[in-house]
């Protein structure tokens, strides 16, 4: 089974949910915490559900993702 | 970790100045990874407009140019008369392309220019504060048509895409929407084509982006993208409306 690693970049985040809405999962969630800009920023709530099918990064207008394959030996 | 998703180096690290849910960001990246896979990122030659995108030289990673207002085509026509071997683009919105710049556009089009322009067709003035443009659908409210635009007052929405694929020296259009992860893919691979056209040196190439304005819609981001679907994609039809045919050449 792959699994996959998401890195949000909170600074980056405008919190338009655009990524929320397209995940197939459910993985996506909107923080707590207000960024600098003062947004709630997009977080990954359920990691271990992700499927790795980019959807979240191809529609985020700012960058706020990457997404990356965990390969064995990897925490 | 192998990384299967990374922010294009095409683009700067500057954060955008654009509202939450632009697509504008969308457009801007898609197209920059296509040249950065293209390998083409020195290589290439922007030019920026008049409207939201106006600072899209300071996100994009290429050398850039700004082009007064709906003029861009005009400066792209003689940077790429000028370097024939760079690959040449102007990103225009529907204010600039649409209403001020048409003259520029179509006579572009006309003398086949080797450039490629993107539109970004959103149907609002978004700088100024959601004004009526020319490609707002008929019955849109905006601030200078507030009981919704009227087809007796004032005509109905032009559909640039399909005026200019009947001219001649127009040789790729094609018209795409940002609302969901399959259309950007396909989006694209649009700006792939185009961009391959234009390296043959064929014609002109424009592609249409459909994009969104949450702010001046006065909707939500996730509701905009709703709106596109509903009701821009049945006026504005997605497809491609004329390309070369094979074995084509300059």
């Amino acid at each position: 089974m792959r699994s996959f690693k998401l890195i949000f970049h909170p600074e980056k985040c405008k919190g338009c949910e655009l990524c929320r809405s397209v995940c197939p999962k459910g993985v996506i969630g909107m923080s707590k915490q207000v960024n600098p800009k003062g947004y709630h920023p997009a977080c990954a709530e359920k990691e271990e559900a992700c499927i790795g099918c980019q959807s979240c990064a191809l529609m985020c207008p700012d960058g706020a993702i990457e997404i990356y394959q965990k390969e064995e030996g990897d925490q | 970790m192998k990384p299967i998703f990374e922010y294009t180096k095409g683009m700067t690290d500057m954060p955008t100045h654009y509202c939450p849910c632009c697509t504008h960001g969308i457009a801007h990246r898609i197209i920059m990874e296509v040249l950065d896979e293209m390998g083409q990122l020195g290589n290439t030659i922007g030019v920026a407009p008049i409207g939201c995108s106006v600072m899209a030289h300071q996100y994009m990673n290429v050398d850039m140019c700004e082009a007064a207002h709906g003029r861009a085509p005009a400066v792209a026509s003689g940077i790429r008369r000028v370097h024939p071997d760079k690959i040449v683009f102007t990103y225009q919105g529907d204010g600039d392309l649409a209403s001020i710049g048409t003259a520029e556009i179509v006579h572009a089009a006309v003398r086949g220019e080797k450039f490629t322009t993107f539109f970004i067709n959103n149907g609002i003035y978004g700088m100024t504060g959601g004004q009526m443009a020319p490609t707002t659908l008929i019955g849109q409210k905006s601030t200078t048509s507030q009981e919704g635009r009227s087809k007796e007052l004032n005509g109905m929405p032009i559909k640039m895409s399909e005026m200019l694929s009947t001219i001649d020296g127009a040789v790729y259009v094609e018209r795409v929407a940002l609302d969901s992860p399959a259309h950007i893919r396909q989006a694209k691979k649009a700006v792939r084509k185009a961009f391959e056209i234009q390296q043959k040196g064929l014609g002109f190439t424009l592609i249409e982006f459909l994009s969104t304005c949450p702010t001046n819609w006065g909707l939500t981001p996730v509701k905009a993208l709703e709106w596109v679907r509903e009701k821009v994609m049945p006026y504005y039809p997605l497809g491609v409306m004329c390309e070369p045919k094979e074995g084509d050449e300059a």
